[in-house]
């Protein structure tokens, strides 16, 4: 991936870039320590799911449940989850002679499983057996990474950057796949599935094949192995690997990075402050959720897309610039602290600065530049306009040229097409054909120009970009003395107030005991399989 | 400019009629899709109608850019406006109303009532994610939210809208089995006309079933249905307070 080939043009100081990868480290470090401290219900849900537990108990009367929620709240509630679970289930597996992890959760759904933490010779026989069960489905995740590689190696990835990142969200999986197929032969490199509205405050993952979303297509196993196969069809058809891209966000944040890496998808949306501010999930929940998902996603090779273009289209993208780099500096030290690389980290930023700004496009170009420039291996994702997108489709298809050129111009890696019917519709046929048509032109025609590119060393691009690195400093130093919890608890990001002790799913936060046993957190920390 | 009773579109010239549209027909590319474009644009109404470009979109699809005079003619005397209740506002202008009427922040709680789970209502109403493009009512810098979440009992809503000294509730009902929808919101406002009699917050009702005409028999000031956005709800609420403060129960 040779982002690397450019000279540097905005001659950032190294100390002030070294201070504010000093100040992310520091602000994090308290986060990470209560992450590691504790487990939450969807971390438990994730780790049998790992050890092989699937399917859903469809005679509930809410519906179907996941035989994973029933398992796991039966441990909670016989136990409690500070152990961990895999210790009362692997032992009740033993105790009641059962074949496997579904047969235990039929047993639970009847009433005839009495869940306890074991002790002694009974507790290593169940972590033993939790190990090896784990290892399994490490060992498929191991595979699927090597398939892809595979597959890329004798396909080829995308024979330019930035890569083409394109939407799909018609809430019916058979629908996406037929509208995924045809965006790949029009050019498109990776496919997204956006979710249904409201997924990822539900406490479970759906399960099967799905039809009826709202706004888009519910995160399933089924779902995910589905696009992928039709995906892989397709990328034989154009010669080049497809990548699909999907949500590990909200609640079951853990769950789905591991269905993810169980079905080859190979980029997750997963952003470490996201669900917090934009969806009000409890902060502890979300962090502990977060580094396990980040594991996961380390071990299976998946590229994470972070948020930080919600900054922009809540708080003012002039204004919010330098919390876009806050949040990008944290983001990227969560991630190495959870295993990712660089090549792994697609960092987020958008362009949302108003166009009646004066010099807004220079603008753009300053802060594209600053976050390119300060992660140059990582794979940056840069976000076309939303925020104003007025309907006026010919406008939007103006400024979604002008967004192209930023991308080719800054040398963005991924660039997530943009619609000039955003808030209008959903795009027509039409309008993914001209959005792609408008990114095709602008590669073809500016694509090499970033070799010309060369800021003046003391114009508005420059000293924009530094002014934004200086305040992005001086907010997490402000961070650093807070606290991270309390600065999000005040406000700091999103103009959200998320206190630690609120928020949805706060209920599912469990702190560790000292005999707390996960074999997931152990291989993943161990990086092995066995 | 003229007070003209008949009007047509104007292209460059006055009556000329022309306009332009664009579409895609499951047609391949070729001058049997073009024949078909300008057949659908006679039928439109254009004529003459030119279409200026066509362009496949994959093997079965084409889409056509047309120019072409319409020959229908407006009687401007004919045009129906629906007024609407209240305006529509942007965020800022709702911030600033409330800001200029309340001079504190309205506070809203939310909550799916009874037994009913689905959130996915309220909160694309309430969360700053919002729908639909448009940010939730926590986006709303003179707004203070407050989201319950589900399964909320009527006496709880009802206790914590007191405390939170709530100028509005919000209520939002998936559930329809038995018609739960209707019930829980007539026990819900029942419940509120009784602790708190016309000192009573707003109550708005929402859900993909509900009907906007069903305000009356719930017993609340307004129904919200389905692909209802967060600035549609922001709006009534200012204009239903400016209403309150004219007149005083």
């Amino acid at each position: 991936m040779p982002l690397r080939n450019r000279a540097p043009l905005l001659d950032l100081d190294p100390a002030v870039v070294d201070t504010a990868r000093h100040l992310a480290a520091k602000a994090a470090a308290p986060v990470v320590e209560i992450a590691r401290s504790h487990t939450t219900v969807s971390v438990e849900r994730a780790t049998l799911r790992l050890a092989g537990i699937t399917g859903a108990d469809s005679t509930h009367r809410a519906g179907d449940v996941p035989w994973v929620n029933r398992v796991v709240d039966t441990v909670a509630e016989h136990c409690g989850l500070q152990d961990g679970v895999c210790g009362p289930v692997f032992h009740a597996l033993a105790e009641h002679n059962l074949g496997s992890l579904t047969e235990l959760a039929e047993a639970t759904a009847a009433g005839q499983v009495t869940y306890r933490v074991p002790t002694g010779r009974d507790a290593t026989r169940a972590a033993k057996a939790a190990r090896t069960a784990v290892g399994k489905g490490l060992r498929l995740v191991d595979r699927n990474r090597a398939q892809r590689d595979k597959m890329i190696a004798r396909l080829g990835d995308p024979p330019r950057r930035p890569w083409i990142y394109l939407i799909v969200a018609t809430g019916d999986i058979d629908e996406d796949v037929v509208q995924a197929a045809n965006a790949a032969r029009a050019g498109a490199d990776i496919i997204a599935v956006i979710r249904s509205t409201g997924q990822s405050l539900l406490d479970y993952v759906p399960e099967g094949a799905t039809h009826h979303g709202f706004a888009g297509t519910y995160a399933t196993q089924e779902n995910f192995r589905i696009m992928r196969a039709a995906m892989d069809e397709v990328s034989k058809e154009v010669g080049r690997y497809v990548r699909v891209t999907n949500y590990a966000s909200g609640l079951c944040m853990p769950e789905i990075a591991v269905l993810a890496g169980m079905q080859r998808l190979d980029m997750m949306l997963n952003d470490s402050m996201y669900g917090i501010l934009f969806r009000d999930i409890n902060p502890i929940r979300t962090f502990v959720d977060q580094r396990f998902s980040r594991q996961v996603h380390a071990r299976a090779g998946i590229i994470i897309n972070t948020g930080e273009d919600n900054y922009l289209t809540t708080a003012d993208a002039v204004d919010a610039a330098h919390t876009v780099t806050v949040s990008q500096l944290l983001n990227e030290h969560f991630a190495h602290e959870a295993g990712l690389p660089d090549e792994l980290l697609g960092l987020g930023h958008a362009f949302e600065i108003n166009p009646k700004v004066p010099e807004s496009f220079r603008l753009e170009l300053a802060h594209a530049l600053l976050a390119r420039e300060l992660f140059p291996d990582a794979p940056l994702k840069w976000m076309p306009p939303t925020k104003h997108m007025t309907g006026d489709v010919f406008n939007g298809y103006l400024l979604d040229g002008f967004f192209n050129l930023a991308g080719a111009l800054t040398g963005q890696s991924i660039l997530l097409v943009g619609m000039m019917t955003e808030a209008v519709v959903t795009p027509f046929l039409s309008d993914r054909d001209l959005a792609l048509a408008n990114v095709r032109y602008v590669l073809d025609a500016a694509g090499g120009l970033v070799e010309d590119f060369r800021p003046a060393p003391d114009g508005l691009i420059v000293k924009r970009a530094h002014q934004v690195l200086g305040e992005a400093v001086d907010l997490l130093a402000r961070i650093v003395d807070d606290g991270l919890l309390n600065a999000i608890a005040e406000g700091t990001f999103g103009l959200m107030k998320r206190p630690p002790d609120q928020g949805k799913g706060a209920a599912g936060v469990v702190a560790r005991s000292d005999d707390y046993v996960n074999p997931a957190v152990d291989l993943l920390d161990e990086g092995v399989a066995r | 400019m003229t007070d003209k009773r008949h009007v047509r579109p104007y292209g460059d010239t006055s009556g000329d009629g022309m306009v332009q549209t664009s579409f895609t027909l499951p047609v391949p590319h070729g001058p049997r899709a073009e024949g078909a474009a300008l057949l659908l644009a006679q039928k439109m109404g254009m004529e003459p109608a030119m279409v200026v470009h066509s362009n496949p979109i994959g093997p079965d699809f084409t889409f056509f850019v047309v120019y072409g005079s319409v020959r229908h003619i407006i009687d401007l005397d004919e045009v129906e406006v629906v007024e609407r209740e209240y305006p529509l506002l942007p965020p800022s202008e709702v911030n600033t109303a409330i800001k200029r009427s309340m001079r504190r922040k309205l506070v809203v709680v939310g909550a799916c009532i009874g037994t009913d789970a689905h959130t996915v209502g309220i909160d694309a109403i309430l969360n700053i994610k919002g729908f639909a493009g448009e940010k939730g009512l926590e986006y709303y810098r003179e707004l203070r939210v407050v989201n319950l979440g589900a399964q909320v009992s009527v006496p709880d809503l009802v206790k914590r809208a007191r405390t939170e000294k709530a100028d509005a509730v919000l209520v939002s009902q998936v559930v329809t089995q038995r018609d739960a929808h209707i019930l829980n919101t007539q026990e819900m406002s029942a419940a509120f006309r009784e602790a708190m009699g016309a000192r009573r917050p707003l109550l708005i009702a929402g859900g993909p079933r509900f009907d906007p005409r069903m305000a009356p028999d719930l017993g609340v000031d307004r129904v919200f249905s389905r692909g209802t956005t967060p600035g549609e709800v922001a709006s009534y609420l200012v204009h239903a307070i400016s209403l309150r403060k004219e007149q005083p129960a």
